[in-house]
């Protein structure tokens, strides 16, 4: 697993400042999409009403997802360090497949594509891509 | 057998007649190359692949995008048969290119987000799933063949 270079923690800052106030509309989007094009994702869920696109309990987690992935942009020093606790709900609490971050990362950069086009190149792309694996290598840390 | 519905069907078909072959393959090629650097293993001869500037402006890149995205268009021309449709190409990415299968959802995973970036608000959950259905079947028949 490759570390961001300086480069990349730029780009990726610079990149998701345009997020902002767009977060709700992004969350919603990525949670909805993958729960529909991986519905094997939708397993993790079983305690929800309604598994629908754009439903509350889908909005709702896509504004925490996001909440949570402005926090590492914030902590890309040390997303190991500051991802602690998520870590320790995924790995004991919510006993997600790490294999999954990377379903819901591949969502995230597909939205990201529609909502900024012309922003979202190439380079960009690798930037994110590589932050989104870092922060599920952060994610996982507590697994085993 | 691979079952496709009428939405999954129109679908496809859909996206393939409003893409620019030569656009969509040149974008999603040279982002495969960019964003997933080891994929440049198969491409020694396409000359300089060295940053994203250089991969973006070669013209061998372009022309190998558009060539792609008409190898897909057997596929959509004819989705009851995309096993047989792919058996020599499957046979050709294994025996002679010696191309890593798992690289070919790599591909998949940027013609996906340039399809995206094209389609905005037109590419929504249900038409995203579709298309990755497509992919995977795709995919699946290019990995037949292999040994």
């Amino acid at each position: 697993m490759t570390s961001l270079s300086a480069k990349d923690k730029n780009t990726v800052k610079a990149f998701w400042a345009k997020v902002a106030g767009k977060e709700e509309q992004i969350g919603c989007d990525a949670v909805s999409r993958m729960l529909t094009v991986y519905p094997q994702t939708k397993t993790y869920f079983s305690h929800w009403k309604d598994l629908s696109p754009g439903s509350a309990p889908v909005r709702k987690h896509g504004a925490t997802v996001m909440a949570a992935v402005t926090d590492a942009v914030s902590k890309i020093d040390d997303l190991t360090g500051g991802l602690l606790s998520l870590s320790e709900l995924h790995a004991f609490t919510l006993r997600v497949d790490p294999a999954n971050f990377k379903v819901l990362a591949h969502n995230l950069l597909v939205v990201l594509a529609t909502v900024f086009p012309n922003d979202f190149t190439p380079e960009v792309h690798v930037a994110m891509d590589k932050f989104l694996a870092a922060v599920a290598h952060a994610l996982s840390e507590k697994y085993r | 057998m691979v079952v496709w519905t009428d939405f999954e069907r129109t679908t496809i078909q859909d996206i393939f007649s409003k893409i620019d072959y030569a656009v969509v393959g040149q974008a999603a090629f040279s982002r495969c190359l960019t964003v997933y650097p080891w994929t440049q293993r198969y491409f020694g001869q396409f000359g300089n692949l060295y940053n994203a500037a250089a991969i973006a402006s070669n013209p061998k890149v372009a022309a190998h995008g558009k060539v792609i995205m008409e190898a897909l268009e057997k596929a959509v021309k004819d989705m009851d048969n995309i096993k047989a449709t792919y058996a020599e190409l499957s046979a050709l990415h294994s025996e002679k290119l010696q191309v890593d299968p798992d690289n070919f959802m790599l591909l998949g995973d940027c013609l996906t987000i340039v399809v995206a970036s094209q389609l905005g608000k037109a590419f929504t959950a249900e038409v995203h799933a579709a298309f990755q259905k497509f992919l995977a079947v795709v995919v699946s028949s290019l990995r037949k063949q292999y040994y």
